[in-house]
């Protein structure tokens, strides 16, 4: 046997350092270019640090949840998940019913997330349906599926509501007595407005110092146990590459508290924070499971997972409908920090925004990671602040500001996934050529 | 008496739609036997597996008759999943593996091991449970290293040479337990001749452990060098029975036909060179092609001749004809009749008269969903504008002029299927080829390359493919290279062989040449040893 030889494994593990570094700077090409278009914006932008920091954080505990629930259909094989306009249907519809009941704060932001589930489980085993029907067409169906639902969704609300479903709130229907109206205000004495954000404020920089600490603790136990149990399979670059980040982390941290500066000011909700780390906990740990080891292979490939007996369709539905409920929970937590609910807009962009996010954190159609959801938020949200300023800047016109934004949202889609195709050519072509 | 077989399959009966396919077939296999069952594409042998498997083609087509006793017990499989409890297992000739899964996830593909932790605990879900890496890690470790495979079970199936993911694909049946039976359908189709030592080998390794193994194939030297008994069939009906001491290869592959097939060496005729046209002229030539890499190939190509490309797998043969149509980047000088052939352009090549029947059938050879007559045209269209009615600016496809043509190759090359509409997926392997070879004749080509022509198909339609080749050569004077890992077959067709090694020309012989010289410069030994005798 020793003759035909390991010798491909034997070639990856001897890479130098300098090849490593290259080929993680290509690997991840979507997020080092938006890395370095993000900090020329922040640059030209002129902005205060505390404002990007303080509005950044607003957007990322805003977003993150929502940004999460992608990962899993993406794991599964289902592409990127555009029904999580669907999911957030099923999210304000939770609102409409706590609204109407006057259950606020935070029991009411609980109640409204128990409400919503019922209705995303169903959205997403129906969506999962059609999904099953249309494999390899996935996007495609799911964002379709999205127009579609929201018809129905209008048909409801704006009709019958007040004829078939009798509701007289005044607060919530229109005047003429049928239909919801189109802002809901979440502001008031019953509103959910910062019914999470609000229940416990902390410094940021103190908790980031933690955070830093407590990684870098982490990664040196896992090195000291892998080390132990299986020392050849330690990628070392990998574990000095985490140290760093948690290392480069703690000492901003330390830096910033130190100086005293205005950023000492920006707080973190930390209820929020930790539902958005429970969730990426959670889908850390759930492909540790079976039925993450079935999502997997189900998004591999799908005739052998058959094969091997795996029920296709049930684990696809499952993750659609894990990913629907997420979505639903998700514009929760996005409308309480707003404030204000726009009944038949605020869902519209939801899905697009997310997935220009995820792309941009290095996400592609087939792989997805939570680390790449949060990171891409950040991304997303920092281009969005600073565009529109650092356009007014660099060409004195705010039109154009305004321009590059809208370019921001949409076009970035675009960039990535066109990177993405060509990454993926180039690396076919890597492999061809056994470089 | 009875138990002392794993396996008996007596007077097994099955017929699809009033034709029978199968006529009373007996098969018995002993524990740690490698029993072999050969015959032609057609002769039976997926319907004895399906049979075997209680595959739903066979049941919802009104089942078999006859009985299949397993251990000696009288059993009647109804499903795959049925038969794999029963402990029969099979390794299939597409791997069922997910490249981008470690080895011990491929093994253990949907029979991961799992243990309890809180949550699932808590719902009482199996989906929630932890996998328990570790057992997995071991257990995929002890099945690999029965095998006697030295690869780590960590590592991901990707970047495995083809042969590690046979065995990778082996170790997931052997880790099943209570495996009494492995079925081998045409295991060395995808493997090179070195690879296909490497699993018989471990196929007797098994054996020895006291599995049955049961092998299908198409190649008679394995058949010799693995198996214990050999079962023959030919059109559905048992033929012949043969202790490996008792049999040949030419009576085996005499049985399977059943008619005598010609694989001595060609006719010695024309042996001077010297007067004859370079038709192709090669110089050192570089292909960059993954596993078939050429490093300085130095070939003179006469006019008007069959030349052969042997040599053992992963040497570069392959390479060669990839690189000078373009399809892997190569650097080089390549002379057509004297002329400069641009590289890395495969346009060009096929505009100078250069045709190519790939050894990748499925992948780059044929477009699958595709008709025929699409098939047979398509390139010719591209490059030369033919079977095109100009209409203004868009060319339409001239329908009836292609129908002609392509009713002609099917008579020509004795293609068989249901007319010229049908899909190539459809068709067999042979038939395949022959599309193949029906598309690189349609560009009337000037030399014509020719790789691994007869892989994967049975040996009635190898030696019509071989025929036709020698019948284009006599007849219309092409020149052509036909690479290719059979030695046999390049002998039964060659003027001239060059045998690739390393990458390198070894050498180049005659047909006739003794089967010592061959073997030294397949092994790469025949420089080394001749320049130490000038010395």
């Amino acid at each position: 046997m020793a003759q035909i030889d390991n010798e491909n494994t034997v070639k990856t593990k001897e890479q130098s350092t300098a090849t490593k570094i290259k080929r993680l700077l290509f690997d991840h090409s979507v997020p080092v270019l938006f890395i370095i278009i993000c900090l020329i914006g922040v640059y030209f932008s002129e902005l205060p640090a505390v404002f990007i920091v303080n509005t950044l954080l607003t957007r990322i505990t805003r977003n993150s949840f929502m940004v999460l629930a992608l990962v899993l259909p993406v794991i599964a094989g289902l592409g990127l998940n555009f029904g999580l306009v669907i999911g957030a249907m099923a999210g304000q519809f939770g609102i409409l019913i706590v609204t109407h009941f006057k259950i606020g704060g935070f029991p009411g932001f609980l109640l409204c997330l128990l409400l919503s589930t019922p209705f995303a489980v169903i959205f997403g085993l129906l969506t999962a349906r059609l999904l099953n029907r249309t494999k390899g067409q996935e996007m495609i169906s799911s964002m379709i599926a999205g127009f579609f639902a929201n018809g129905v969704y209008q048909f409801i609300l704006l009709f019958l509501v007040g004829t078939l479903i009798p509701i007289k709130n005044p607060d919530l229907v229109l005047t003429r007595g049928i239909g919801i109206k189109n802002t809901i205000d979440l502001t008031t004495e019953y509103g959910l407005k910062y019914s999470v954000d609000g229940v416990f404020k902390y410094p940021l920089f103190y908790i980031l110092a933690g955070v830093g600490v407590l990684a870098g603790l982490v990664v040196i136990i896992d090195y000291i146990i892998k080390s132990k149990k299986a020392p050849e399979q330690i990628d070392k670059f990998k574990y000095i590459t985490r140290m760093v980040i948690s290392g480069v982390i703690l000492g901003v941290s330390l830096w910033v508290i130190k100086s005293g500066s205005m950023l000492n000011s920006v707080k973190l909700p930390v209820a929020t924070a930790v539902m958005i780390t429970i969730l990426w906990v959670c889908n850390v740990l759930v492909m540790k499971t079976k039925l993450g080891q079935d999502f997997r292979t189900v998004g591999h490939n799908m005739d052998i997972a058959k094969v091997s007996g795996v029920n296709v369709d049930k684990t696809r539905t499952i993750a659609m409908v894990i990913s629907t409920v997420l979505a639903a929970w998700g514009q929760v937590i996005f409308l309480q920090n707003i404030g204000t609910m726009s009944t038949y807009g605020s869902h519209v962009q939801i899905a697009t925004f997310a997935i220009a996010s995820i792309l941009l954190g290095g996400a592609s159609v087939t792989k997805a990671t939570s680390g790449q959801a949060i990171l891409g938020v950040i991304l997303f949200h920092t281009l969005f602040i600073v565009s529109p300023k650092a356009g007014n800047n660099l060409f004195g016109d705010a039109q154009i500001g305004e321009f590059f934004r809208a370019f921001v949202s949409y076009g970035v889609i675009g960039v990535a996934l066109g990177l993405h195709a060509w990454n993926k050519r180039v690396q076919a072509l890597r492999r061809q050529l056994d470089v | 008496m009875e138990t002392e077989y794993v396996l008996q399959m007596k007077n097994i009966e099955k017929e699809y739609y009033g034709n029978k396919v199968l006529k009373g077939v007996n098969l018995s296999v002993k524990p740690g036997e490698i029993h072999a069952l050969i015959g032609e594409n057609g002769a039976g042998k997926s319907t004895l597996m399906n049979v075997l498997f209680g595959m739903p083609v066979i049941h919802s087509t009104g089942g078999f008759s006859g009985e299949v006793y397993i251990n000696g017990e009288k059993t009647d499989i109804k499903s795959p999943l049925q038969a794999m409890e029963t402990g029969i297992g099979m390794v299939h000739q597409e791997f069922m593996l997910i490249p981008e899964f470690t080895i011990t996830e491929n093994i253990k593909l949907n029979r991961e091991i799992i243990k309890d932790n809180l949550i699932s605990r808590l719902f009482k879900s199996k989906g929630l449970k932890t996998l328990d890496t570790r057992t997995m890690k071991r257990d995929a470790r002890k099945a690999l290293d029965r095998l006697g495979l030295g690869i780590e079970e960590w590592v991901t199936v990707a970047g495995l040479p083809v042969g590690h993911m046979q065995f990778v694909e082996i170790a997931r049946e052997i880790d099943k337990t209570g495996l009494k039976l492995l079925v081998f359908d045409e295991p060395t189709a995808v493997l090179a001749e070195s690879e296909a030592d490497t699993l018989i080998e471990g196929m007797k390794r098994l054996a020895a452990s006291g599995i049955a193994i049961l092998f299908i194939t198409h190649r008679l030297n394995e058949v010799l060098q693995a198996a214990d008994n050999i079962t023959v069939l030919r059109d559905g009906e048992l033929v012949a029975t043969r202790r490996k001491e008792d049999t040949n290869v030419a009576e085996l592959a005499e049985l399977m036909v059943g008619r005598k097939i010609d694989i001595n060496g060609k006719t010695e005729q024309e042996d001077d060179d010297t007067d004859k046209d370079v038709a192709l002229e090669i110089k050192n030539l570089h292909v960059d092609m993954p596993g078939e890499k050429a490093k300085g190939i130095n070939l003179d190509i006469y006019k008007g001749e069959i030349f052969g490309i042997g040599g053992l797998a992963g040497q570069g043969k392959v390479g060669i004809a990839n690189g000078i149509m373009g399809l892997y980047p190569s650097t080089g000088e390549v002379l057509l009749k004297g002329e400069k052939l641009e590289l890395n352009n495969t346009m060009g090549a096929l505009n100078k008269g250069l045709a190519f029947v790939s050894e990748d059938r499925r992948g780059v050879g044929l477009l699958l969903d595709s008709s025929i007559e699409l098939n047979i045209v398509v390139t010719t269209m591209h490059v030369k504008n033919k079977y095109l009615r100009k209409a203004g600016f868009f060319d339409q496809i001239d329908g009836r002029g292609i129908r002609e043509h392509a009713k002609k190759m099917i008579k020509d090359l004795d293609i068989r299927c249901t007319g010229p509409q049908q899909l190539t997926r459809q068709l067999s392997g042979g038939n395949q080829q022959k599309v193949c070879v029906a598309r690189a004749l349609t560009l009337d080509p000037g030399v014509l390359f020719v790789s691994e022509p007869t892989r994967g198909i049975d040996i009635g339609a190898k030696k019509l493919v071989l025929d036709f080749l020698v019948k284009l050569n006599k007849e219309l004077g092409m020149t052509i290279v036909m690479t290719s890992s059979e030695l046999v077959e390049l002998r039964s067709i060659c003027n001239r062989i060059a045998i690739i090694s390393g990458g390198k020309v070894e050498g180049i012989l005659r047909p006739g040449d003794s089967d010592r010289d061959f073997g030294l410069m397949m092994a790469g030994e025949y420089r080394k040893m001749h320049s130490k005798e000038a010395m």
